[in-house]
């Protein structure tokens, strides 16, 4: 039910945002909130109350299916019973694109209520029809389009196909996987170009390489035991201390809460097709033989 | 039950249909009875290559839509017993291929056949999806540079979620790495990928390496599959294949550099 996927902001062309654009959700958040109370307080004129930046975010998509008020309240609970604070004031973004039934009427006052009462945070929909759309409006939020071919490609359902092995350890339901993945999450099939897996909560081991064009994210370490090809992000809710792993540096990317070095800055590093390590010292993304 | 192989891609013309005229082939050579599938709706040229296009009369999208029996469509090859194809529509577009059409149209196959080779047409879009969703086995066909590889990885994750297989968690589908268009002198002088790294990015099982040839471009303009010329190394090397397909273990001929004086002889002989 609940799955990750980048969702893109973007107010500038870049796509790889500048450093200090790149920050993690929840610093993102800090910042909204602040220019929202210097508006209010309406401050003497003096130098701009607050600066508009593209950026890229990782955020929790909830992908719903169909919004049934009781069905829905049971499985959160069941969800969130395996790990009591799983969720904890966590922005969601509401997927409307995998609904049974695409008309389905939607009161998303009940539903964004339902989810808060968990600790999600429904911040905007994503796909829908114009009705979904006027709906959300009323309640609060706004919509994000569909996507369209990177949807079918982006991993969404790969994320839990990956997961099989941790998967089978438990029930069929999907939000299994992520209440297991709040500890580590384990992959053993090559991450491919186009995927993307996100271990929240906790670490992310591939035991295979990661190939170019895809992206594994993690709020804790990332270890790559295989060549890293695509694009790593450990500590993506801003933990400095989280680290990233690899028996080979062949990057995209690598990022450790939001401090980022790409490939050409990567491709000069000694260690570069090395076996390494990355981690932070007071920001400065080092990176290290293990 | 019979073995669906789905041969795609990702990136345009690699060599999927010249793939599925030859594994076709030299499966219904190994006295397997087997259908060719083209899902290239819109673009079909699977009749083409085996030398059919005179005798479509109705073609899988009729099938599908049930204007026409699989019987009055499935087409007999005349050189090789066992082999049937099923053409394209030219007249439709990928959307007339249903998901239930489909799946109808292959478990009818499957009464009767061994094998159903399904020839996808390239992209990721409804089309490339159609053919794979249904398969046991996946031959990716690859040719070795770049993008080809990359389209490749692509596939392959997507293999991995937009299957059935994938869908309903059952056995992973099979996955091949064919090769095609090598050229050993090419990867020497560094204006190709070498099979090495191919198979260290895409990191999946070398069914086979077809060598770039002459032969293959006159074997489909004369509708033969080149697995029938043995004069071929292409040909050759779609053979070996085909028995590795079948549990063989057969020595990779055209792995190698330290081979490539051998090859240089090959080639030479065949151009
Ligand atoms: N091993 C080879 N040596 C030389 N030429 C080849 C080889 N394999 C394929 N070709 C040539 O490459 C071209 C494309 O082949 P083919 O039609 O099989 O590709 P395809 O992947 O089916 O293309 P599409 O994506 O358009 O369906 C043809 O002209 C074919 O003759
Ligand atoms: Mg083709």
């Amino acid at each position: 039910m609940t799955k990750t996927e980048d969702t893109i902001e973007e107010l500038k062309n870049n796509t790889i945002p500048n450093r200090e654009e790149f920050k993690p959700a929840n610093e993102q958040n800090g910042g909204n909130l602040q220019s929202k109370a210097s508006l209010n307080n309406s401050q003497p004129p003096s130098g701009p109350t607050f600066n508009l930046k593209g950026s890229q975010l990782t955020l929790m998509v909830l992908e719903l299916h169909e919004f049934h008020f009781d069905r829905f309240n049971q499985q959160m609970t069941q969800a969130t019973q395996r790990a009591p604070n799983f969720f904890q004031q966590t922005p969601v973004v509401l997927s409307l694109e995998k609904l049974s039934n695409p008309n389905e009427n939607i009161d998303f006052i009940d539903l964004s209520q339902l989810c808060q009462e968990y600790g999600l945070y429904p911040v905007a929909i994503k796909g829908g029809s114009e009705e979904h759309q006027l709906a959300a409006i009323v309640a609060g939020l706004p919509r994000i389009p569909a996507s369209k071919n990177r949807e079918s490609l982006t991993p969404q359902k790969q994320d839990s196909s990956q997961n099989k092995e941790t998967k089978s350890l438990s029930t069929k339901a999907p939000v299994d996987t992520a209440t297991l993945s709040a500890i580590s999450q384990t992959v053993t099939r090559p991450v491919r170009s186009g995927q993307q897996i996100y271990a929240q909560g906790g670490d992310l081991i591939v035991l295979a390489p990661v190939s170019a064009g895809a992206e594994v994210l993690a709020d804790g370490n990332i270890h790559v035991y295989g060549p890293l090809r695509g694009r790593a992000l450990a500590g993506v809710k801003g933990n400095s201390n989280a680290r990233i792993f690899c028996h080979s540096l062949e990057a995209e990317l690598i990022s450790i809460a939001g401090h980022y070095k790409v490939s050409e800055d990567l491709r000069s590093q000694p260690l570069w097709k090395q076996p390494m390590q990355a981690r932070l010292d007071s920001k400065h993304l080092i990176i290290e033989k293990i | 039950m019979a073995k669906i192989i789905v041969v795609t891609s990702g990136k345009g013309g690699v060599g999927k249909t010249t793939t599925s005229a030859a594994i076709g082939t030299g499966l219904a050579l190994k006295g397997k009875k087997t259908a060719i599938i083209d899902f290239d709706v819109g673009l079909r040229n699977l009749d083409l290559v085996m030398n059919c296009e005179r005798r479509v009369v109705y073609d899988f999208v009729n099938v599908i839509n049930e204007e026409a029996t699989l019987n009055q469509a499935l087409i007999k090859d005349k050189r090789t017993e066992g082999l049937f194809i099923l053409p394209a529509s030219q007249t439709r577009d990928k959307d007339a291929l249903t998901q239930e059409g489909v799946q109808r149209v292959l478990n009818e196959l499957a009464e009767t056949f061994d094998y159903i080779v399904c020839d996808s047409p390239a992209g990721i879009e409804k089309g490339a999806h159609m053919a794979m969703y249904f398969a046991d086995v996946a031959i990716i066909v690859t040719n070795p540079e770049v993008s080809s590889v990359r389209d490749s990885d692509r596939i392959l994750g997507i293999l991995q979620s937009k299957t059935m297989r994938a869908e309903t968690g059952g056995e992973p589908i099979e996955e091949y790495l064919l090769l095609t268009r090598y050229s050993p002198e090419r990867v020497e002088k560094g204006e190709m990928l070498s099979v090495e790294d191919v198979e260290d990015i895409l990191a999946i099982q070398l069914l086979g390496i077809i060598p770039e040839s002459k032969t293959v471009l006159k074997a489909s303009n004369q509708g033969v599959p080149v697995i029938l010329d043995d004069e071929s190394i292409a040909g050759q090397a779609y053979e070996d294949a085909v028995n590795r397909l079948l549990g063989e273990e057969v020595e990779h001929r055209f792995l190698t550099v330290a081979k490539k004086g051998f090859l240089k002889r090959m080639f030479g002989g065949n151009q």
